[in-house]
């Protein structure tokens, strides 16, 4: 019993030290520089820094974007998950793959890839003036970025929704549908409340990305966009005020931390994982 | 009827909107003309210049060698953690498992400027090991979040049978638990292998002056213009894992028969 005590000591010790040194440390390292001034005197400016009309700015479009780009994220996966997760195949790696397959073309590539798509005489373009329809003319507007965080993030969310339908027992369903439910009440009464902790693990993986990005707004919205994530980078890559860049990162967190709890509340074995 | 090809036709726009973007890639990469703009006409032009451009395939080697590195790295650590959680009791159980989801759930950009803080006040020198070290940290959440489902499914009855049976504890694990939890620590290492590649963002704020990813490099390239050997290298990158993976998802069913 002692031997197996410590097996276990020594077990989980390479990773408790690894996760202490590289997981919270950091973190505590953040809300060090996010409270303190150049001096090392405690402050709150740089988190009160959000206030600031530029800041602000930065936070809501970022919100904005996010939010809308999450609904579109859920309305579109939702479906998906549902027809992939009714399909019975039972290849379960195999839909697993197919999302995580575009990962292996670079990211940034890929959302490159869309500009090309998108540009005034790109490929999109091209096709719509052939069939006498009107361009789009969305590329360096909030509409591209939404486009591009859709693109990026969707996967995340039809995984985690796919994952928690097919962990439903059929038996439940057919059962609502002996006692006379329709179609509509079965799916509104069982199927999407036993799904809730799928959307809500999807909604964390959409959003969260999405609300702190800043790849996507420098790649497709041309720059002139700026949102929270591309000034957090600013203040570290090139204005170089880091305890300003981490206060603003711990506003971030706030919000992370609050998309945690409400995934916790409904969420409490973790079933809606995603993978 | 309907509802099948509606549903059908569902899958397929939905396909066409996660694949267009790589068919433009691979596309672009056949492109003569060096702009993205136009089309210029069939070459192969870029394939060979892309194995003559010193600084594309370092950072092609760079990435490879990070992800191999760090993806095998998070799979040890990741396992015997899986061990050890396992035995915990509920609380502290807990506690790991909200500590590992840590770096899942939070943004990308403040495990970044978090771990770079770190290595700035440790005066650790901005390198591949700085990016190695940051890798392995988010490799190591997805090979437990793989390896600890399977951990579950595991009767402990089974190892303890072999040891009474007088196998050494190291014998009785890689003979009775390792090969169950096989398939979740092939899961783990794949998926580790697949986000270190894929990551720009964590690289980008832990990496050195001159030490460069094929994320990193692109990104500098984005103001430049990407040059068209990074599709060919891409191309030549999505096609071989599609291959491989065609390979594996046909050889179990061949077994089977």
């Amino acid at each position: 019993m002692k031997n197996n005590r410590l097996m276990g000591k020594l077990f989980s010790s390479p990773y408790i030290v690894w996760a202490v040194i590289f997981i919270l440390v950091p973190l505590g390292m953040v809300f060090y520089y996010g409270l303190t001034d150049k001096t090392g005197a405690f402050t709150l400016e740089n988190v009160t820094a959000i206030m600031t009309a530029e800041h602000a700015k930065a936070l809501w479009i970022s919100l904005g974007l996010s939010l809308i780009s999450t609904v579109i994220c859920f309305f579109l996966a939702y479906p998906l998950a549902m027809i992939l997760a009714n399909m019975n195949v039972n290849q379960h790696s195999f839909i697993v793959l197919i999302f995580i397959l575009p990962m292996w073309m670079n990211f940034l590539l890929r959302t490159l890839a869309w500009q090309t798509l998108l540009e005034k005489t790109g490929v999109i373009n091209s096709i719509l003036s052939f069939l006498h329809l009107p361009v789009l003319n969305i590329i360096n507007t909030p509409y591209a970025i939404i486009l591009g965080m859709v693109y990026n993030f969707l996967p995340f969310m039809v995984l985690p929704i796919y994952n928690s339908l097919v962990k439903i027992d059929a038996n439940v369903v057919n059962a609502a549908k002996d006692l006379g439910a329709n179609s509509i009440q079965t799916f509104f009464k069982i199927t999407l409340p036993l799904s809730i902790p799928g959307i809500i693990s999807g909604i964390t993986m959409v959003f969260i990305p999405a609300l702190t990005t800043f790849v996507i707004s420098k790649l497709l919205g041309g720059s002139k966009i700026l949102l929270i994530g591309n000034v957090i980078e600013e203040e570290f890559t090139q204005a170089g005020n880091w305890h300003l860049g981490s206060g603003l990162s711990i506003v971030l967190m706030i919000f992370i931390i609050i998309n945690m709890a409400v995934s916790a509340i409904f969420d409490k074995d973790g079933e809606g994982s995603f993978l | 009827m309907i509802k099948i090809t509606a549903k059908k036709i569902y899958i397929f726009l939905i396909f066409v909107f996660l694949y267009a973007p790589i068919a433009t890639l691979m596309a672009l990469s056949f492109n003569a003309s060096r702009t993205r703009a136009k089309w210029g006409g069939f070459t192969l032009k870029w394939y060979v210049s892309l194995f003559e451009n010193r600084e594309i395939m370092q950072a092609l080697w760079n990435t490879l060698f990070i992800a191999l590195l760090s993806s095998l790295t998070a799979v040890i650590i990741g396992t015997v953690a899986c061990i050890a959680i396992q035995k915990m009791g509920k609380r502290k159980r807990a506690l790991m498992m909200g500590i590992t989801n840590i770096p899942m759930l939070n943004a990308d950009i403040v495990t970044g400027i978090s771990l770079m803080l770190l290595f700035i006040s440790f005066g650790i020198k901005f390198g591949m090991g700085t990016i190695l070290l940051a890798h392995i940290t988010f490799n190591i959440p997805y090979v437990i979040l793989c390896v600890m489902p399977r951990m579950k499914q595991i009767n402990p009855s089974t190892y303890e049978a072999a040891l009474d049976l007088g196998a050494s504890p190291a014998h009785a694990f890689f003979k009775v638990v390792f090969p169950d939890l096989f398939p979740g620590v092939l899961s783990g290492f794949l998926m580790a292998f697949t986000m270190s590649l894929d990551d720009f963002i964590i690289t980008h704020f832990t990496k050195g002056a001159g030490v460069d990813t094929l994320s990193t490099k692109i990104y500098t390239e984005v103001k430049k213009g990407i040059k068209p050997e990074m599709y060919a290298l891409s191309t030549i990158i999505f096609v071989t894992v599609l291959l491989l993976l065609l390979l594996i998802n046909k050889a179990p069913k061949e077994k089977i028969k």
